[in-house]
């Protein structure tokens, strides 16, 4: 028994790295984290690439790999009917998605989260309340709900992540205050109690720390499912002004042209399946891994 | 006469496949069982004797496999059945009761329908002839109403009946073999009690073979002709139930039996010797002899070398003990130390209760109620309690579900206020005082440690950093150098490396979880420890160990533990004094010897009757309580204990509360018996005065 | 259970009164503006106010709301500004549409997911089990306008076989519904296989399941009686729930394939600023999702014994 007296815990950064190194054991999640990480990478390097501006009419209806650019460039991915070069398109709109769907994922979280964790630890009142305001989110179908904050709010960035949070705050709330109404039977909070530990100290420290595991595989699935609305909210034409590429928007404008030049749609088609695909194969790969502890 | 064995294990090994590869889980386990005989397998957890009864089920699971060896049924080698073979013996020629009730029966089925399905499935029955059959098996498994029954659901009813239930649904086909997997560990012990009575009765009634599975000596004694006892996948020792308990030749049995506290015995001539160390994990098994580290007669050269067989220990080739030294042995010699007995004395009195009562209110919030004004409806789950403990003392405080005995120690940790009445420690009145008010060194003078050793702990953080924690906030300590000196005192207290404050809690044992608890309890010097059933959850072999430490640290500290359990063979060995809860009333209270002997409250009678006792030499009077615990929201009027006491003596016991009497210095029963009805009491347990066989 | 259905209706009635006037105040709490959207946003200060009051629009709020909401339980929804008028003239047809879209939609998906499901649950780990889930796992990654991309790319462009709009100008063909009712279904079956399997692969390793293995009962039985009774009900109400998030998807096959469905009508009205249309269009929603979730709760409370019998 040896007498160790200054042996800190493991460091943050072998914490993150071992974390990593689980994924190992799913080939899946390590597909799908890849599959993210090509479109994050593309999306951050994008002003170092040499790419056309997204926004200038060039030559329309260049097919993809044409390399008869006015400056001996190549269109690797075609030009649309506009004209517009659509790999700098997709690329810039890449970043476009990302951003917007980490951050409106992420407000959805905090808010869902603290809200659900008062519902589930605190009960009685704060739980009638906050579930009744969620039922009635909960009602409104979500595009219903889109529609009316961005047609009565206008289309702005704020606007979108405003809509996404009311329209994924209750579902994140939901679980949460399920996992928290189990997890506060346990006798370490039944001891925290006898401690006269503060509620908040117990909700903060005790209860969310160990509610990681569901809601990390909620987090990815979500990502993907945000991601996805954005998109369809371009699609519909309640996404950001233009002229901001925008996947689902750039589909929508070319949809109709399929029969001339079908790359126009197929591509960014193929980025956001392939995106989204990422998140739900990470947020599956998770799920196995977790399952197997 | 050459009978056929209905069942015969042969050097069977079974393996599991993980991800970590081939976990073998059984090793070269023998055993037959005769017709009409049991057979009694004991062992701690992961000694694998689950295993053997799935597999002779053959419902391994998707990993488990049957790696060689072989299985006969009525000397059919089963692996040569075809699926549809072992579908019609299952149920019908073998049949299986579990531990949890609850969880085996189908939610969504009614009782009489998945009763019924028994017979309609093995034999040529209408469905009416089905649903009758099943029905006269309710009776005769004694359940009440069995109409009702056959119509209700799993959750209506019950543990002990959903376990009768089970029972009923095995003995439908009238079976050759029946399997028991633990069928009591869930239920209380009065309930127990009940349910071996009737497994006794039945198989004596229809000539059913038994293999019953369990971890408690005293079942085993009871019910069981041979006893095989596994340890780590072996089968270390087997043969006649009372040849084994006299003339016990493998160190684990002996060991397992010296660490088990046996209500007859006196703890300084008896006194609980844990087994140290702990079962190996089944990757780390040991060379040679698995319990070998363990093992007071360890021999280097001898026990550490190769597989050591199983060999044969008496003439008539009935008793077998795989040991290398079992010849050899010296029982004399070897013991490993006892735990330490209680050496203080009791001082002044540090905890009153007086006249505490704790009702609460269940609010009907529907509609209807709102129409019709129903009042509430109270759970009386504290009636006028009254009792003192002292510095150093041990109370013991006993009873089943529902007897009230978690309620109290919120009262007392100040989670809910009492209704009424005070409870006073060291001159302050905590009876309405909620824990956050209280001041933080009243809060570190009372603290708990709690059942469940898994949950105890908060998996997130690491364990030096929750012991820290509380120090830090019963203000012990503030300096951070003090606080981790603080937290190295606490792990040298409870025996346990300090390098485990880096660890976090899945990293640890049960038994090592436990010990956490124990020293989380203690970082505040408290005066008061409110222990909740802290060695239950925990295996045999661990249990004895937690159980002295927690008297030695009492020895040191002379700290007061109220100490909660429903083990009457525990509580007889730690505590000083004893509390008997039923249904929220105190029924009985004194001394531990005043309690344990006559004159007794019928209910501490039929409980004493009801501990399993793993002693041939003790003898134990039958008494079975009719019926189920009543439930709290609807006692029974006047004495709570009349709707099942053997002793009640008429209208009286259902019109008035009885009164507290007292027999002698502080030695209290609330009963409505006459003085010569006490008087006339015999004890409940007799340990027989011949000589125990050495 | 009565009792259980009486107050999930007030509940529910409740909710509707919430919704309905946090609509009410969104819409119409700034009469200029609704004056403006329906006469154009040329007119003049002078002639909106002569609108508003003509129109109604100078009762008290709380009474222009009461009025609204009566109107509204007769069918009675104003007129739109686009088409000029009725708006119940306009709703309904379109309404029947997605019905007939939806219907088609519940018709394929249940039985297809339900049965994925279930052999996917049944041995978990198993190929059966790989091959669903990562088939669930790739259609749900695919958002319907892609997925309608691909598909049309496919069947319309190479292959020819479909027609590329659905605008049903000839009258209701089949044709003309395959696509979207395709992409619909692709979409979402994934979710309702997942929860489904899930859910059965949770109760095959129950206890009780394994109680009635060891009594002997056929495996066809067991699976039949035993597990499906219990590991059906979370996806029944999953699929109850589903109609909340098809309202989205149903939009966009609409858009996409020029549907003339109720979702088009919605996103159309949106967009021009027609606020009668919109706000017809969400009532009706918002109703049918609150009165799924009633059916999904009520249906939950029938099926599950240890909730209906307490």
């Amino acid at each position: 028994m040896t007498d160790v007296t200054n042996t800190s815990a493991p460091s943050i950064f072998s914490r993150i790295f071992n974390g990593i190194g689980l994924l190992k054991e799913s080939p899946i999640a390590i597909f799908g984290l890849s599959l993210i990480m090509f479109w994050v990478i593309l999306a951050i390097i994008a002003p170092l690439l040499p790419l056309y501006e997204p926004n200038i009419p060039l030559e329309p209806f260049k097919f993809p790999l044409d390399g008869s650019a006015k400056n001996d460039g190549t269109y690797w991915l075609g030009t649309d009917h506009k004209g517009r070069d659509i790999l700098s398109r997709v690329i810039f709109g890449a970043q476009q998605v990302l951003i917007w769907a980490t951050t409106a994922t992420v407000v959805a979280y905090i808010v869902g989260m603290f809200m659900g964790v008062v519902a589930g630890y605190l009960g009685g009142w704060w739980d009638e309340a906050i579930s009744f305001i969620s039922n009635i989110l909960l009602s409104f179908p979500v595009i219903v709900l889109y529609i009316i904050i961005i047609t009565y709010l206008g289309a702005t960035g704020f606007n979108i992540v405003l809509a996404v949070t009311f329209a994924s705050a209750p579902g994140i709330m939901r679980i949460v205050r399920g996992l928290v109404l189990d997890l506060r039977t346990r006798d370490y909070i039944f001891a925290a109690q006898t401690r006269g530990e503060s509620a908040m100290h117990i909700m903060l420290v005790e209860l969310l720390p160990n509610a990681r595991g569901p809601l990390i595989v909620d987090a990815c699935l979500r990502l993907g499912y945000t991601t996805i609305t954005i998109a369809m909210l371009g699609y519909l034409g309640l996404g950001l002004p233009p002229p901001d590429p925008d996947w689902g928007k750039m589909i929508a404008e070319t949809q109709a042209l399929g029969s001339l030049a079908g790359h126009m749609a197929l591509v960014p088609a193929i980025a956001i399946s392939s995106l989204v695909l990422g998140f739900n194969l990470l947020a599956d790969g998770l799920r196995e891994i977790s399952m197997r502890d | 006469m050459e009978q056929t064995p209905i069942l015969e294990c042969r050097n069977l090994c079974i393996s599991y496949d993980t991800r970590g590869g081939e976990i073998p889980a059984v090793i070269d386990f023998n055993m037959k069982v005769m017709p009409g005989k049991s057979v009694g397998i004991v062992g701690e957890s992961g000694c694998g004797k689950s295993t053997v009864a799935l597999a002779i089920m053959q419902y391994l699971g998707s990993n488990g496999y049957i790696k060689s060896g072989e299985i006969f049924f009525h000397g059919r080698d089963m692996r040569t059945m075809s699926p549809e073979e072992l579908r019609s013996i299952r149920g019908s020629k073998i049949a299986m009761i579990y531990q949890e009730p609850m969880a085996s029966l189908n939610p969504s089925m009614k009782i009489g329908d998945q009763l019924a399905e028994v017979p309609l499935f093995h034999e040529d029955v209408t469905r009416s002839e089905a649903l009758k059959r099943a029905q006269e098996l309710l009776e005769a498994v004694k359940l009440p109403d069995p109409p009702r029954i056959m119509e209700s659901y799993p959750h209506q009813i019950s543990g002990g009946q959903q376990q009768r239930v089970v029972i009923a649904m095995a003995l439908l086909s009238k079976p050759d073999l029946l399997l028991l997997d633990e069928p009591t560990t869930a239920l209380d012990v009065t309930v127990e009690r009940g349910i071996v009575e009737l497994v006794n009765e039945i198989s004596a009634e229809f000539g059913t073979a038994m293999v019953y599975i369990s971890h408690n000596l005293g079942l085993i004694l009871e019910t069981c002709d041979r006893i095989t006892v596994m340890y780590s996948g072996e089968a270390v020792e087997d043969g006649p139930v009372e040849d084994v308990f006299d003339n016990m030749k493998h160190p684990y049995t002996s060991g397992l039996f010296a660490s088990i506290p046996l209500p007859g015995a006196d703890k300084n001539v008896r006194p609980l010797v844990p087994i140290p160390g702990q079962l190996p994990l089944p990757h780390q098994r040991p060379q040679g002899c698995f319990f070998g580290p363990r093992c007071a007669f360890f021999k280097d050269g001898t026990c550490n070398q190769e597989k050591v067989p199983m060999r044969t220990a008496d003439s008539g080739d009935s008793h077998h003990v795989r040991c290398a030294r079992f010849e050899e042995i010296d029982w004399s010699t070897g013991d490993h130390t006892a735990v330490a007995t209680k050496s203080v004395k009791s001082g002044k009195v540090v905890l009153e209760v007086r006249n505490m009562k704790k009702y609460y209110e269940i609010t009907d919030s529907s509609i209807m109620s709102l129409i019709r004004r129903t009042p509430p409806k109270t759970v009386k789950a504290n009636e006028n309690i009254n009792f003192d403990a002292r510095e150093a003392e041990t109370v013991a405080i006993v009873g089943e579900s529902g007897c009230g005995k978690s309620t109290f120690a919120k009262v007392l940790m100040g989670l809910e206020s009492a209704t009424e009445g005070e409870v006073v420690l060291n001159g302050e009145d905590l009876a309405n005082l909620p824990v956050q008010q209280r001041k933080a060194r009243t809060v570190g003078h009372l603290q708990m440690v709690f059942q469940n050793p898994f949950d105890t702990l908060n998996p997130s953080h690491s364990v030096g950093s929750q012991i820290a924690r509380v120090i830090r906030k019963f203000g012990v300590e503030k300096d951070p150098r003090k606080v981790q000196d603080k937290v190295n005192d606490l792990l040298d207290l409870v025996k346990l490396p300090r390098d485990f404050a880096h660890r976090r809690p899945r990293q640890l044992s049960g038994g090592q979880k436990q010990r956490i608890g124990i020293a989380r309890a203690f970082a505040g010097n408290p005066a008061v420890v409110v222990a909740d059933e802290p060695v239950s959850a925990l295996d045999v072999s661990v249990q004895a160990a937690v159980t002295g430490l927690l008297t030695e640290i009492q020895n040191d500290l002379r700290s007061t533990l109220l100490f909660i359990s429903h083990d009457l063979s525990v509580v007889r060995y730690l505590s000083d004094r004893v509390v008997v809860m039923y249904l929220g009333h105190i029924v009985e209270q004194g001394t531990t010897d005043e309690v344990f002997s006559p004159p007794y409250h019928p209910y501490t009678e039929a409980l004493l009757s009801a501990v399993p006792i793993a002693d041939t030499s003790v003898e134990q009077k039958q008494i079975i309580l009719e019926g189920d615990i009543p439930s709290a929201v609807n006692p029974p009027p006047g004495c709570p204990f009349q709707t099942r006491c053997p002793r009640k003596i008429g209208s009286i016991c259902e019109t008035d509360v009885p009164p507290v009497k007292d027999m002698a210095d502080g030695h209290r029963i609330a009963c409505h018996l006459d003085a010569d009805v006490f008087a006339a009491m015999e004890p409940v347990i007799v340990v027989r005065d011949s000589e125990a066989a050495e | 259970m009565l009792i259980l259905a009486a107050r999930r209706l007030v509940s529910m009635a409740l909710i509707m009164a919430v919704i309905s006037f946090t609509l009410f105040a969104i819409f119409e709490s700034d009469k200029l503006a609704v004056a403006g959207k329906v006469l154009g946003p040329y007119s003049s200060n002078e002639q909106r106010e002569l609108w508003l009051t003509q129109n109604g629009y100078d009762e008290p709020f709380l009474e222009r709301y009461a009025t609204w909401v009566g109107n509204a339980m007769v069918g009675d929804f104003g007129n739109s500004i686009q088409f000029k008028v009725p708006v119940s003239e306009i709703m309904w047809p379109r309404l029947a549409n997605t019905g007939i879209l939806a219907g088609l939609y519940m018709l394929f998906m249940i039985p297809l997911s339900l049965t994925l499901g279930v052999i996917a649950g049944m041995k978990e780990g198993s190929l059966q089990d790989r091959v669903v889930s990562i088939g669930s796992v790739l259609t749900t990654s695919v958002p319907e306008f892609a997925s309608a991309t691909f598909f049309t790319a496919i069947f319309v462009f190479s292959l020819g076989w479909l027609p590329g709009t659905s605008a049903m100008t000839g009258g209701f063909t089949w044709a003309e519904i395959v696509l979207p009712v395709l992409v619909l279904v692709m979409y979402g079956f994934g979710y309702t296989a997942r929860m489904t399997r899930a859910s059965m692969a949770e109760v095959m390793t129950s206890h009780y399941i394994r109680t009635a293995v060891l009594k002997g009962i056929p495996y066809r039985r067991v699976i039949m009686k035993h597990a499906l009774r219990n590991a059906l009900i979370a996806p029944f109400t999953v699929i109850i729930l589903q109609l909340n998030w098809l309202l989205s998807g149903v939009i966009v096959v609409e858009v996409f394939f020029a549907y003339k469905g109720f979702g088009k009508l919605l996103l159309d009205g949106a967009l021009f600023g027609d606020i009668y249309v919109i706000e017809a269009c969400t009532l009706v929603a918002v109703f049918v999702a609150v009165f799924s979730q009633f059916i999904s709760d009520i249906g939950y409370t029938l099926l599950n014994p240890r909730i209906r019998f307490t």
